[in-house]
């Protein structure tokens, strides 16, 4: 038993003593801050107002257009050529032009801009101009504009998750999606680095030929499970550093980005304006923050419950394919010849990937079930799923099922490690492989 | 005393026997030559002495009792196949790998200085294995196999790969091991280390021990009672009291001949026999060298001595 801990040392910090671990722990929680950071920030920095000159032969959208954050319009009565002439010396950013029979003619507008028009203020001064001819129409067609006022009518849906104490949550199934396939990915990922870095131990082992020193002092099962355990401890270290470092990045920026909403707040509400008003400005941006939906994530998903369920499923599935990989690296004798074996053991992990896919679209299907209890596929699968709520039950099964399935890879791998590691100058084939689970002694 | 006894071992792979109703006995303190051509099973007989896989029939003693899991400890193994983990550093790879043997951190520690001391290597302890020379890892392996001071060392081919210098130095340290009272089994195909180092000597060929005992005994075993003698003139032997099996001509007029007595005969008879004839320069004893037992044996002509 003392020698399995020695093992597990050895690999646990030779590795983590590496630069490219510490690069990768550190590296990965700042990608992940500036993934949402960065468009948040750009969104409050674009400060600088862009002005947009109209020119309405038609008359009808005087005052239509609306100065909002970012653009103002001026309407000018110039004749288009000799606007488009002084334009590039104005100080206008673009120039719009509606003309008269533009009832008739809807494709009639242009925009004219030095630089491109960019496309959220196309999109603005497009819907803008279609919301204005709809009016027109319907009123020449008889109906009346109170009516048309009345239809105009704002939908957003909340979601609420129900429990079965009959509370009700606001969720965001958006949120809870992208929440699901992050985690899937990371596991997806993780099972495959870590995965595979034991395969590469092993036949670093093997070709290096200490292995035969190595067994002559502990058993093949020891070194075997020694590297798996560490190499594994190695990842829930990375995990740990990651979750930790990201949530102390993330706070920091977070607070500096909710500051800022509040300076731009306080910019916005005018001197004057009723409470009302005030209140309905600050909700409006408050939605308008990123950090918002992430919260509303969070509210609804017990996190303490989410890390555990991930670090167990990490370490489930991380088991079940590591001992996989610790066969085919004993079976071969350098990596390129491990490719075509590893085949078999890398199809599972791609095939319960694109199950993912799947289960994150229809979380409660038949499918998405079956691929989360199965222990294959149910590491991604259950993690995509848990973040839209599982019943305990299910995820009691997932994880039986997953401890049966690793106590049963590592059996099958460490018998076909114990013989594999010795072979050399033999190429292998699957049917010679199958024969060796069934040597004895 | 013997501290290793190999009793009616069988091991059978797939689609060979590797080692048929295999027996031996070690002496304790000695050094035993396990000798063989390739494949002949060596490599598996020291695999199960190690543990690295069990035999299917048969048993193995280890200093009397059977050899169970925490006889590891009491074996220390050099490989024929050297290697080492490549990024390691010396001093840590090798506390590992004492550790391993049931050394404590700080035993090990105390006794690998003294090594690195004696060796003249105390500036490798933080170096990289992968920035050793051959035969610095080489020595670095040695001391792996040796630093938890086993009762009994198994070394596989222990030369191959050294210079002639650290050549030396291995075969005074194992003679210094000796001395200790380590017991040192080596397989080889080198005779000449055999005919130096060894006292006892089991040679195996196709599954096999077909040769098995004591140097000297071994030895006598395959004298043929023949002599070598040089002279000046002629002589012929006429009568069956001795044969002449060739002769050579050497330079300045001197002979060469490989003469085989009968066994009645007496080296004295011939000693006097020749004097009567020819001028006698020198005369010897043909005794064969392990070389020559080595091929002879493992050619197979010589499968009925036993």
């Amino acid at each position: 038993m003392n020698k399995i801990l020695l093992i597990i040392q050895r690999e646990y910090i030779t590795r983590v003593k590496k630069k490219s671990f510490w690069i990768a722990t550190i590296l990965a929680p700042i990608l992940i801050t500036a993934i949402y950071a960065i468009p948040a920030l750009l969104f409050l920095n674009n400060t600088n107002t862009k002005t947009v000159e109209v020119i309405d032969e038609s008359g009808l959208f005087t005052n239509k257009f609306k100065d909002e954050k970012g653009v103002s319009f001026k309407f000018s009565r110039q004749p288009l050529e000799k606007a488009k002439k002084e334009f590039l010396n104005s100080k206008f950013d673009a120039l719009v032009y509606i003309p008269g029979n533009i009832v008739d003619d809807a494709k009639g507008v242009r925009i004219f801009a030095e630089k491109n028009v960019n496309l959220s203020l196309q999109g603005n001064i497009e819907g803008t101009i279609q919301s204005e001819l709809r009016n027109i129409k319907l009123t020449r067609a008889g109906i009346d504009v109170k009516v048309i006022e009345d239809n105009k009518i704002d939908v957003s849906a909340n979601t609420f998750s129900l429990s079965e104490d009959g509370g009700e949550k606001s969720s965001s199934a958006g949120g809870t999606m992208i929440l699901g396939a992050v985690l899937g990915f990371i596991l997806y990922i993780t099972v495959f680095l870590y995965g595979s870095q034991v395969m590469n131990g092993v036949i670093e082992e093997k070709s290096n030929r200490i292995i035969e020193l190595m067994i002559s002092s502990v058993k093949p099962y020891q070194l075997m499970m020694g590297k798996i355990v560490g190499i594994g401890m190695v990842g829930m270290t990375q995990f740990l550093l990651w979750i930790v470092l990201t949530f102390s990045i993330s706070t920091v920026t977070s607070g500096v980005i909710a500051s800022r909403f509040e300076n731009q707040l306080k910019k916005e509400i005018k001197i004057g304006a009723t409470k009302e008003e005030i209140k309905k400005t600050e909700t409006e941006i408050k939605s308008q923050n990123p950090m918002a939906i992430v919260d509303k994530v969070f509210a609804t998903t017990s996190i303490p419950k989410l890390i555990l369920c991930f670090l167990f499923f990490y370490l489930g599935g991380y088991l079940l394919y590591s001992s996989l990989f610790a066969a085919v690296g004993s079976a071969v004798e350098n990596s390129t010849e491990a490719q075509q074996f590893m085949f078999p053991v890398t199809i599972p992990i791609i095939i319960s990937f694109f199950l993912a896919q799947y289960s994150i679209q229809e979380p409660d299907s038949q499918t998405a079930f079956w691929a989360s209890i199965i222990p294959f596929t149910s590491p991604i699968n259950m993690m995509v799923r848990l973040p839209f709520g599982v019943p305990a039950w299910e995820l009691l099964l997932s994880m039986v099922l997953l401890v049966l399935g690793f106590m049963g890879t590592t059996w099958l791998a460490g018998r076909i490690y114990r013989i594999g590691i010795l072979m050399y100058g033999k190429k292998m084939t699957w049917k010679e492989v199958s024969k060796w689970v069934f040597y004895k002694g | 005393m013997n501290i290793l006894e190999v009793q009616n071992v069988v091991k059978r792979y797939a689609n060979h026997t590797a080692l048929d109703d295999v027996s031996l006995e070690v002496p304790k303190g000695s050094i035993f030559g396990l000798l063989g051509p390739n494949g002949a099973g060596k490599t598996s007989l020291i695999r199960i002495i190690n543990q690295i896989t069990a035999p299917d029939e048969g048993r193995i003693l280890l200093d009397g009792e059977l050899l169970r899991q925490k006889h590891i400890e009491d074996i220390g193994y050099l490989p024929e196949e050297r290697g080492l983990y490549k990024k390691m550093k010396v001093g840590e790879q090798l506390l590992y790998l004492a550790q391993l043997k049931g050394m404590t951190k700080a035993e090990a520690t105390e006794k690998l200085k003294v090594w690195f001391i004696k060796f003249d290597i105390k500036d490798w302890w933080y170096k990289n294995v992968e920035d050793l020379s051959k035969g610095m890892q080489q020595k670095t392996q040695f001391i792996a196999t040796i630093v938890h001071e086993p009762k009994l060392i198994i070394l596989d081919e222990p030369f191959s790969g050294f210079d002639p210098i650290n050549a030396n130095l291995l075969k005074d340290e194992i003679l210094e091991l000796k001395k200790k009272g380590s017991t040192i089994i080596f397989s080889t195909h080198r005779m000449e280390s055999v005919e130096e180092l060894c006292d006892n000597i089991a040679l195996i060929n196709k599954s096999k021990v077909v040769l098995r005992g004591e140097k000297k005994e071994v030895k006598n075993r395959f004298k043929d009672n023949s002599y070598t003698v040089d002279y000046i003139g002629d002589f012929q032997s006429n009568s069956n009291d001795f044969q002449i099996i060739e002769t050579k001509n050497l330079e300045d007029g001197l002979k060469r001949s490989h003469i085989r007595l009968s066994p009645e005969y007496s080296v004295n008879n011939l000693i006097s026999n020749l004097i009567s004839q020819v001028e006698l320069k020198a005369f010897s004893e043909n005794i064969p060298s392990f070389n020559e037992i080595f091929i002879n044996v493992v050619g197979g002509e010589a499968n009925e001595i036993l």
